[in-house]
């Protein structure tokens, strides 16, 4: 059974077209929000981690429906004039990027984190990306961006370049 | 950490470039085989055997072919029954042609037992459920001494089979080398010690599961757009398996989501294919979490049995290794990954004269094991840098000593090299560069090995202790793997970059462009990288073996350096000065007498002025050699005396692998591996019922490491220079994943005084451990 939901996505209110058992992860990939991945279908792996109302969750544990009237934001909707998320910028500068398939998702679970802590510790990191797995990196490099965007998102680039 | 020295006086190779894919990876561009979407498309599922052995009687496809919207079933009565190996390795391949795409046999719980198309997933998915099966039982063999038992069950006997080496007797390959008469060796040692060490079945765990889109383009071929790290490998079994001319298949790598050896096999793309063959129609295949833990590909677990004899002060006299090898249901990379426990790890040690190898691989009805991260060189350190901590400690010396008497220096040869190869001889090789010295130097001041080890000390229930091994690796497989690279100029003095070589998330892409960009003399951002696509590029093997930054590698070198050639010709024109004396950089041709020419006007002359032509070239490379990256490992860990609990406090791994061509790459590289290997040091096991069926195939059941579980991993890359290396480079990325099991476990041994001869280090295991000691 099918039905239309409104969906705020990246700031754009829209009717989309869902069916009640589907996941919000499989409407998303399908409207062409390809940054969303699909990795584990059990809100294990975080690749699917999108932010809910300013918070990030797992698009694979909830249904579309239940997401009816809400605000989502993925990576697609984080750039601005042209500029990348400082998070963005800082996981591309710090090597922070190996095969890429958890980076958004990843993204995503810094930007909560650093919406609600602007100057975090190593530990609040691991601990704010316990959710997202890399088998790539060991997290080292990615745990480097989240704090060296924090240092530019506190001071202007300039600080963070220390 | 940070740009290194630049001690080679290089522009672009050894400095941190951002990856060239990592603009596309980090704003979530529709870049993986799974992106591209398509309402048109048939879904594939398969249904999976729930026997671990058992001949199907009968199959009944009707009730699942009636259901509304479903396109095409296949089961082994519609299909090719070409026998094949799904192991993509060079041809011929060295792994036995064991199975077909569906086999009227099913051989362990999970093996393919049909696959529905569909037009959703929904529909495939509930037709699978509509095939009627009547399997007939067979008498299973759950593990290595099942499989050996005198009486057990044949897993193979199938005629069709081949490359098996005693299939009566389920073992699939057999290696031995006797170099010396290692008996007499032992008896003439001073001090023996007699290890055996098991590992695990373990999953790789890509995040991106695998994934196969196939169409036809409009010449009516089949393109398979693949999640992969060997296309032209896939291009070629495709072809055999499917019986079409490889001209008529195009092969298309997108971006890929990690393989870690799990996509060196071709699984998906002869049934998508296939699918698409017969009803014209886009296909798409994707293994749930569930099927690529269980019915993708996974580590072969080993038994390895190693015997030392040294001399009183430390030398080895005797060096004794003999592997038995779990391949699962099929013998996919069985001959290969048996071989490399001995022939990546025993010239590391070469001061003894006697050494011997025997291996086996067997074939159980278990998940299938393949290529992954180390390729059995990880399995062989556990036992042979346990073994080396043993002897350290019944010589009574710092283990560190031990090592360092012992190891291969610069200059130095091993009989093994020669002697072991993958499925033929080895290559005879001399050790051109080496800094395990200053690796192990490195590494016991950042840890704090003089101050630790020995210490005990102790934090409530928590005692620590520090640990150590070292390793070795290679770069490709010598006189097997070839690259090739194609470059060609434009008219603002850029270029494509093409390259068969496979980029799974490695970064290779960037480091191959950093390589063509310093011999051009211009800034990365004039490199057009393109790679892997079996239509556009020049073969290459693929991403395995380590290969890819030393044979692909010095391919790119060689084409940038004839391209070069022919830009310093047209400038010598230009500039009517001798060619001898003009170099490139800074994206000008300059001349002696200081005269320069920009890249932009050469280009343009070339191609619209005089002398016209295509400045480009295609170059090939073979290593006829395989220059081992060199790494020392140390840990910290703390035991919980109480419940058996081991947590890694502090990780330094320090890496030789020759110039770092992006040093951010290749730190990223020894983190992951480490990573990896912690957790298949400390928690990644699949776990089996009785009936051979993997009880935790989720990513909550099978725990790997996440970011609060590991230490901040130090990665450190000592200088060094490997002159047959591209720029002076080796390889670097399955090294590191071989450390952590034996450094683990020896600083286990430190802290509590128990040696942990089973991975994973489980609670339950270390407690048992500390119980049986006490």
């Amino acid at each position: 059974m099918s039905t239309t939901i409104t969906l705020t996505i990246n700031g754009i209110e829209q009717p989309v077209a869902v069916e009640l058992g589907e996941s919000l992860l499989e409407v998303l990939r399908r409207e062409g929000f390809t940054s969303v991945k699909h990795g584990c279908d059990t809100g294990d792996c975080g690749a699917c981690a999108v932010l809910l109302d300013g918070d990030a969750i797992d698009s694979c544990m909830i249904l579309a429906v239940a997401a009816d009237g809400r605000a989502i934001t993925t990576v697609e909707g984080l750039e601005t004039d042209g500029r990348l998320h400082p998070l963005q910028e800082a996981m591309i500068d710090a090597g922070a990027v190996q095969c890429g398939f958890c980076t958004p998702g990843t993204v995503m679970s810094g930007i909560d984190l650093l919406s609600r802590n602007a100057d975090p510790t190593e530990d609040d990191v691991k601990a704010a990306l316990a959710g997202n797995l890399c088998r790539c990196t060991g997290y080292v490099k990615q745990v480097d961006a989240v704090l060296a965007a924090a240092r530019v998102m506190k001071g202007g680039p300039d600080v963070g370049s220390g | 950490m940070s740009d290194p020295v630049d001690s080679q006086g290089f522009a672009v190779v050894g400095h941190n470039e951002p990856k060239v894919d990592a603009y596309a990876l980090a704003t979530g561009k529709p870049v993986f085989a799974g992106d591209v979407n398509h309402d048109d498309a048939l879904h594939i599922a398969f249904l999976a055997s729930k026997h671990a052995h058992a001949r199907i009687a009968s199959i009944d496809t009707s009730r699942a072919e009636a259901l509304d919207g479903v396109a095409l079933v296949l089961t082994h009565e519609n299909t090719p029954a070409t026998m094949y190996t799904t192991a993509g390795q060079g041809y011929p391949e060295p792994s036995p042609y064991d199975t077909r795409m569906f086999n009227p046999t099913v051989r362990f719980v999970g093996d393919r037992v049909a696959a529905v198309a569909a037009e959703t997933p929904e529909i495939a998915h509930a037709a699978t459920k509509l095939i009627d099966v009547t399997y007939e039982a067979l008498p299973a063999v759950l593990s290595i001494d099942e499989a050996l038992a005198p009486d057990a069950p044949i897993i193979h006997g199938e005629e069709t089979a081949t490359g098996i080496h005693d299939a009566a007797h389920n073992i699939v390959s057999v290696v031995n080398v006797d170099i010396g008469d290692v008996e007499a060796g032992i008896a003439d040692s001073a001090v023996v010690v007699d290890t055996t060490c098991e590992t695990q079945y373990a999953q790789h765990v890509p995040i991106e599961p695998h994934v196969v889109q196939a169409y036809l383009d409009n010449d009516g071929r089949l393109v398979l757009l693949t999640s992969t790290q060997v296309p032209f490998h896939v291009r070629r079994i495709v072809a055999r398996v499917l019986d079409l001319p490889v001209h008529r298949i195009r092969v298309i790598k997108p971006r890929v989501g990690g393989g870690f050896g799990a996509k060196q096999e071709i699984l998906l793309e002869n049934v998508t294919g296939l699918v698409t063959l017969r009803t014209g129609r886009r296909a798409i295949a994707e293994l749930s979490r569930p099927e690529e833990f269980v019915s993708s590909r996974t580590r072969h677990p080993m038994r390895v049995r190693v015997r030392l004899g040294a001399r009183e002060d430390g030398t080895l006299r005797a060096v004794d290794m003999e592997v038995i090898s779990n391949t699962g249901a099929y013998g996919s990379h069985g001959l290969t990954v048996m071989s490399n426990a001995g022939s990546k790890t025993l010239p590391l040690y070469n001061r003894a004269p006697d050494v011997r190898y025997h291996g086996r691989t067997v074939y159980t009805n278990l998940p299938v094991g393949g290529a992954y991260r180390g390729y059995g060189a990880t399995q062989g350190y556990f036992a042979l840098e346990t073994a080396m901590d043993e002897l350290a400690a019944k010589l009574g010396m710092d283990p560190v000593e031990v090592r360092r008497l012992n190891h291969i220096r610069v200059g130095e040869t091993s009989p093994i090299f020669a002697a072991i190869g993958e499925g033929k001889p080895g290559v005879e090789q001399t050790v051109g560069s080496c800094e395990l010295e200053r690796c192990l130097d490195i590494g016991a001041e950042e840890i704090g090995w003089a101050d630790k080890r020995g210490m005990r000390y102790r934090d409530g229930p928590w005692v620590h202790g520090v640990g150590m091994s070292i390793h070795m690796q290679g770069s490709g497989i010598a006189d097997v793997d070839m690259g090739a690279a194609t470059i060609k100029m434009n008219d603002d003095g850029s270029f494509n970059l093409l390259i068969g070589a496979t980029d799974l998330g490695t970064g290779s892409d960037t480091i191959l462009g950093q390589i063509a960009a310093e011999v051009l003399g211009v800034p990365l951002a004039k490199i057009v990288v393109y790679s892997s696509d079996t239509d556009m590029t020049p073969f290459d093997v693929g991403a395995y073996a380590s290969s890819t930054t030393y044979v692909s590698g010095n391919a790119v070198r060689r084409a940038a350096e004839e391209v070069r050639a022919q830009i310093v010709a047209v400038a010598s024109a230009m500039l009517e000065e001798d060619p001898d004396g003009i170099s490139l950089d800074d994206q000008h041709a300059i001349g002696a007498s200081g005269e320069r020419v920009s890249l932009e006007e050469i280009a343009l002359r070339s191609l619209y002025g005089t002398d016209q032509q295509q400045i480009g070239a295609t170059a090939s490379f073979v290593g006829d050699e395989s220059p081992p990256p060199f790494l020392a490992s140390f840990a910290e860990v703390a035991v919980d005396v109480e419940t058996g609990q081991v947590r890694v406090l502090d990780y330094v791994a320090v890496a030789d692998c020759g110039v770092a061509i992006n040093p951010h790459a290749a730190e990223g590289q020894v983190e992951g591996a480490i990573a990896n290997g912690i957790g298949y040091a400390l928690t990644e096991e699949m776990l089996f019922s009785s009936h051979g069926r993997v009880r935790n195939p989720t990513l909550f059941d099978y725990k790997i490491p996440a970011a609060p579980d590991l230490p901040r991993i130090r990665a450190i890359l000592v200088d060094s220079y490997e002159p047959t290396g591209p720029m002076g480079a080796k390889s670097v990325a399955e090294i590191g994943i071989n450390a952590p099991i034996p450094t683990i476990a020896n600083a286990i041994y430190d802290a509590v005084g128990v040696r942990l001869k089973n991975s994973p280090f489980t609670a339950e295991r270390v407690l048992a451990a500390l119980d049986a000691a006490t």
